[in-house]
């Protein structure tokens, strides 16, 4: 029996309408919401090479982490190695360096693959992280079936927020659906799209826009996958999203609502899914990054404290608390502890898990998920015109024609302004400035890291079977020409012969072309 | 919500015959751009004519743009931890190339590390969380600088 501190015996939820549980799960996912499942306390960990991050891993689960979630660097994220010229100050420096499979199996060594759950931030070259995972996880005994966890694969965003592509959209959307087709023949247990609000959030959009813009991509990407010849039911159910939790209390939590109800809505009467399971919008949630400050950064515990409250009332599925250090640089592994601490606290100490949507009923509450919505439609209205009818081909014409950039751009800029009149106040700011910045310990990154994992890389280089990688990445162009094979199966090919990254990416490169933005401010 | 006033304080370029033509760049891989479009639009909002080159410029392409658009200042935004190996490659690019345009840096610096930068040939780093002030001071402090050095 669940009970207040006090000894107050309490219901699962409280209300006579809508239950949670019930269509179109506005209340939430589950009738018993958290007393059934914790949210995953899912921490985002990666720096340095593949070893170092290794270490974090396994300090997480031994603080009682529930999940793993890596972080690669800039170069990873663009496809590009250790070793190229762009890659020169970032190796290793914002997230772990992996280059080729030998990375990847030191990244996971010792830890069990088919024990933990693993999400893997990666977008323009998800096929080949994926590649590489599905082959550590095999070398070392472990079927694909039985790997669990979410790769993020979610590359329209990155043309409208985060700005990590590679190849241009069409071709890039092709590699996501050849993803999904993958995992939904082979790994059952797989989310193979995070389809992400976060980076939008982060860029300067507001809540709607985050809403509107993230379900609005989740959409193309069902379109995508159809026309792909998949039935919508077959992969749904393996969708999931990733929101970002702000400081507006009240309109992030009618915006977990309204996301619940509108994906729910769509996909049983726009694309006609029937699978319970595919009506369910279940999301991961991260503290928003932007929101901590510089100055006075102690003070960021207790903006992620209520940014997190607001995702467990918002019945996120697992949450990343920031670390009260990351607006000077990534955070040490005391701030990464009393960040999951913080989840911690709220899952045990506050009770805010013990009722389902507990917000439920409040007249603003119900006010405001209603008014997200709303705003939401009319951003769909004007992405489905654009798509003359479709939102797929409207994704990629907003991509086009600067509706996605100029909307987040004019968006950031107006909240600057409001700060910097004074209009909004950030505490230590431009307000309750006074009291002295203790100077934080920050984490700091060798060079030696660049240093130890280009000489990393050489011998990789060095001990592998040249014509092996030539002949696999011959068969990759190959397949890349003929739009109805997928390419998974050809990219896991080329990282069990160590074709780098950067060589895989090249060679897809010769096909599909390689995305530059025009500038636009 | 109603648009804030523009601050027209800030927009006095009376010490200068014509506006500060300012080259602003993200350099390499990095792709967080939410910072340098603020500041492109800030500057402009101060009177300064901004060249917005946006993502994965090299030193090569951000100092022929200098020298195709006669700038008077370099803005460069770095929010990945790389600034002490690529802001100092940027000032040592437009030295070679015989210019004398400053490089403003802006983004996550850690305070520990502007010194360094300074010492590299930097000419100012605005840190998170400076107000529009601070970002149009510090880019025609440094321009001042570089036609008057003290």
């Amino acid at each position: 029996m669940v009970e207040t501190m006090s000894g107050v015996p309490l219901d699962p939820s409280y209300g006579d309408g809508l239950q949670p549980g019930e269509y179109p799960f506005t209340r939430g996912l589950y009738p018993t919401g958290y007393r059934s499942k914790l949210w995953t306390m899912r921490m985002f960990a990666g720096f340095g090479t593949a070893t170092d991050t290794n270490a974090r891993f396994h300090a997480l689960l031994r603080a009682g982490g529930t999940g793993l979630s890596t972080a690669f660097d800039m170069p990873t994220l663009m496809g590009r190695d250790s070793d190229h010229e762009w890659s020169v100050g970032e190796v290793g420096r914002a997230g772990v360096a992996v280059d080729t499979l030998a990375d990847m199996e030191d990244l996971f060594a010792g830890i069990e693959l088919d024990k933990v759950t693993t999400s893997m931030t990666i977008n323009g070259p998800a096929a080949i992280c994926m590649a590489m995972y599905v082959a550590v996880a095999e070398q070392g005994g472990v079927r694909r079936a039985s790997l669990g966890g979410t790769i993020q694969n979610d590359i329209l965003k990155e043309y409208q927020a985060q700005k990590e592509y590679i190849f241009p959209p069409r071709p890039s959307v092709r590699l996501v659906t050849d993803l999904v087709r993958f995992t939904t023949a082979e790994m059952p247990r797989w989310h193979p799209i995070s389809i992400s609000g976060y980076h939008i959030r982060e860029a300067g959009s507001t809540a709607a826009q985050e809403l509107a813009f993230t379900l609005a991509n989740g959409f193309a990407y069902v379109e995508a996958a159809v026309a792909a010849g998949l039935d919508v039911d077959d992969f749904a159910p393996r969708l999931s999203f990733f929101f970002n939790a702000h400081s507006d209390f009240f309109e992030e939590i009618g915006k977990f609502r309204a996301a619940r109800r509108i994906w729910a809505t769509w996909m049983k009467d726009r694309y006609g899914a029937t699978n319970p399971k595919s009506l369910m919008c279940r999301f991961h949630t991260q503290t928003a990054g932007v929101s901590l400050t510089a100055q006075q950064p102690e003070n960021n515990i207790a903006r992620v404290a209520i940014q997190a409250l607001s995702a467990v009332l918002g019945g996120t599925q697992s949450l990343h608390t920031d670390s009260f250090d990351e607006a000077l640089a990534l955070p040490t592994e005391k701030a990464a502890r009393i960040a999951l601490r913080t989840q911690q606290i709220v899952a045990h100490e506050t009770g805010a898990a013990s009722v389902v949507d507990p917000l439920g009923g409040s007249d603003f509450v119900e006010w405001i998920t209603d008014e997200m919505e709303r705003q939401a439609n009319e951003i769909f209205d004007h992405i489905n015109q654009l798509g003359d009818g479709s939102m797929l081909e409207g994704a990629y014409a907003g991509i086009e024609d600067g509706y996605f950039v100029g909307e987040i751009a004019d968006a950031a800029y107006r909240f600057e302004r409001e700060v910097n009149a004074g209009r909004r106040i950030i505490v230590g700011v431009n307000e309750f400035t006074e009291g002295e910045d203790d100077e934080a310990t920050l984490l700091s990154i060798s060079h030696e890291t660049e240093e130890l994992q280009l000489k990393r890389l050489e011998k990789v280089r060095g001990d592998r079977d040249d014509e092996a990688v030539k002949a696999s990445l011959a068969a990759l162009v190959e397949a890349a020409e003929r739009p109805d094979v997928n390419l998974m199966p050809p990219i896991i090919d080329a990282v069990r012969t160590y074709a780098t990254e950067g060589e895989i990416v090249a060679a897809l490169e010769t096909v599909f072309g390689t995305y530059v933005e025009t500038a636009v401010v | 919500m109603d648009e804030p006033p523009v601050d027209t304080s800030l927009s006095s370029d009376a010490e200068f015959q014509a506006p500060i033509r300012v080259v602003l760049a993200k350099l390499g891989l990095d792709g967080h751009d939410r910072g340098l479009k603020v500041v492109a639009r800030t500057l402009r909002d101060a009177g300064m004519e901004v060249i917005y080159l946006g993502l994965r410029q090299t030193t090569e392409s951000i100092v022929a743009a200098c020298e195709q658009e006669d700038a008077d200042v370099i803005g460069l935004s770095m929010h990945n931890a790389g600034h002490l190996t690529l802001a100092p490659r940027m000032v040592q690019a437009v030295d070679q190339a015989g210019l004398r345009v400053p490089v403003v840096i802006g983004g996550i610096v850690p305070a520990d590390d502007v010194p360094t930068l300074i010492d590299s040939g930097v000419a100012a780093v605005i840190g998170p969380g400076a107000s529009a002030e601070d970002v149009v001071s510090a880019v025609r402090g440094a321009v001042e600088r570089q036609i008057s050095p003290r």
